[in-house]
């Protein structure tokens, strides 16, 4: 049975505990009121948990069962974080040492706060592109303009008509004339104001998600895979669903993402990619050697595998990020700049150079994971043009330390980050005493 | 003493109802529909008073006003600019180039009355 996508550590969190706490499984189970082995396959991550089971056992454990379900509320904790980071007004600071009570007692409203906190994050978006719009288009600001001259001409002409009572009647036929023409202009630029904003003739450029978002999302619902690409006819479905993103930029970045994945799957099919991950144990660069095809764009393939449980991010020279598949428990930041720590970047700055590291995520439940990351150059327009870098690292996650293994402690972004120390913090972070 | 005032409006209608209230008001209006007859109507005599567009085609109303300022004869020569509402940044950079008032669009023609005679101090 696969693992619970929604609630992969709690069983962990619970095994360790009670091996802690020297309790038999058979013991917690029975103070519990569920039988042993619906504990085991719980505590093996096979069974969803929550509610009474998790409190009862949490109580058992003698644990808040807040922290246990952090397993499961990582991504939810991470975003209340940085609602309290954007809102937090004068004097009214969220209690961020209690964000896992929080989370734990009111899980449907953390859910609406970190929620809102998306939507605001989106609107933000909408607003400055809307603003943008008002105040570059030449389209609006010639409606606006002709409308307000309009008006001005109107305004004044019937200021003279009404209060000159020894107008000469040459002068009053001219002024009723050009009120007549001013307001035949008014018409219609009230029309073609009015015929803008209501949009008809707009394709819909202004979604409510970033364009990489929508294209993420979109990704998310299909479980991370574009698996029909290899079926004959499944390319006609994916494009229809890349036809109905909302924003023209996202259709276009979906489209890229289904070009690179057709033509990767040609050169790497999958039953050839699972074969090679067999034989080689899951190196992208012993898999890559195999098939004749560069590093990340093996990285690309596993983590795009139906069922895959990796995690990749792709960036670029300027450390953007281009592509991010999340992996559970691995913060990916929505906004701003990423955790230079991030082996990522420094695969960035040597390229051709592996790297590869295990990495332990921040936070009062650290994760541990396998990082692996490249950095490949790309010259498009041969000697003559820049050469472009893009790094990729692919994220696995892991259970246990190997023995003397060194960890990298790493981030997800600055501010909500709590390593106060870190020597590479970008500014401070808001996680105060929530460490 | 009438006071000379240059209107440079492309507006047709609302350059002659500005001409008519300000005639009434005791002026002598010139209108120009652009920037290019500036010189030649200066030549002619000096105004008092230039009612000046922010909006115009051609040479806009912020480069006229800069060559007026770069013009020993008429740097000090009062200057009404002509505004649209939501021209914020326009109106920041005119301020720093030395016009003397705003008239935000659409005025009423008392306001128009009371500007003039105030900058032409009568």
């Amino acid at each position: 049975m696969p693992q619970s996508s929604a609630a992969p550590l709690i069983g962990s969190l619970i095994r360790e505990r009670r091996l802690a706490m020297d309790l038999r499984q058979g013991d917690l189970a029975e103070r519990v009121g569920i039988s042993a082995s619906y504990l085991n396959l719980i505590e093996h991550n096979r069974r969803r948990i929550g509610g009474d089971v998790l409190a009862r056992i949490a109580q058992v454990l003698q644990v808040d069962p807040a922290l246990l379900a952090q397993g499961a509320g990582g991504a939810l904790v991470d975003d209340l974080r940085a609602a309290a980071a954007t809102s937090g007004t004068a004097g009214r600071q969220a209690e961020l040492d209690r964000i896992e009570d929080f989370v734990g007692r009111f899980p449907g409203w953390a859910a609406v706060t970190a929620a809102t906190q998306q939507r605001v994050g989106q609107l933000e978006r909408v607003v400055a592109a809307l603003n943008d719009r008002l105040a570059h288009d030449p389209h609006l600001s010639a409606s606006l303009h002709e409308v307000l001259s309009a008006v001005s001409s109107v305004r004044s002409t019937a200021g003279i008509l009404a209060e000159t009572e020894d107008i000469d009647p040459d002068w009053r036929l001219r002024f009723h004339r050009n009120l007549h023409q001013d307001s035949e202009r008014l018409a219609s630029g009230a029309e073609a104001l009015v015929a803008y904003l209501d949009g008809t003739d707009r394709p819909g450029d202004i979604a409510l998600a970033a364009p990489q978002e929508e294209v993420e999302a979109w990704l998310a619902e299909r479980g991370w895979h574009l698996a029909e690409v290899e079926a004959p006819g499944g390319r006609a479905r994916i494009t229809a669903e890349v036809a109905a993103l909302a924003s023209v930029a996202a259709r276009k970045l979906a489209q890229t993402v289904v070009d690179q994945a057709v033509q990767e799957a040609s050169l790497l099919p999958d039953a050839r990619l699972r074969a090679l991950m067999d034989a080689q144990g899951d190196d992208p660069a012993l898999v890559a050697r195999a098939a004749g095809v560069s590093v990340i764009s093996v990285m690309r393939r596993m983590a795009l595998q139906p069922g895959s449980p990796f995690g990749l991010v792709i960036c670029d020279a300027s450390g953007t990020t281009l592509f991010r598949k999340p992996v559970e428990g691995f913060a990916l930041p929505r906004f701003g700049a990423a955790c230079p720590l991030w082996p990522l970047f420094t695969a960035l700055g040597r390229p051709m150079m592996p790297v590869t590291a295990l990495v332990e995520t921040a936070g009062r439940a650290p994760r541990l994971f396998r990082a692996q990351a490249i950095s490949e150059t790309r010259l498009p327009l041969g000697f003559a043009g820049p050469e472009l870098r893009e790094a990729a690292m692919l994220l696995s996650a892991l259970d246990v330390v190997p023995p003397k293994a060194a960890v990298t402690p790493v981030g997800s972004s600055c501010r909500i980050c709590p390593r106060l120390d870190c020597p590479a913090r970008r500014e401070p972070s808001i996680m105060t005493d929530a460490g | 003493m009438t006071a000379r005032v240059l209107l440079i409006e492309d507006e047709p209608n609302i350059c002659e109802a500005i001409r008519f209230i300000l005639s009434r008001d005791g002026c002598d209006v010139t209108t120009l529909c652009d920037g290019t007859g500036m010189a030649e109507a200066m030549r002619k005599g000096m105004p008092d008073l230039v009612i000046l567009d922010l909006m115009l085609p051609g040479m806009s109303g912020m480069e006229i006003l800069a060559q007026l300022r770069a013009d020993p004869a008429t740097h000090a020569l009062p200057v009404m600019m002509l505004t649209a509402k939501g021209q914020g940044r326009d109106r920041e950079a005119a301020e720093r180039a030395g016009v003397n008032m705003f008239m935000t669009k659409p005025f009423s023609n008392d306001d128009i009355r009371a500007a003039v005679r105030h900058l032409t101090a009568r």
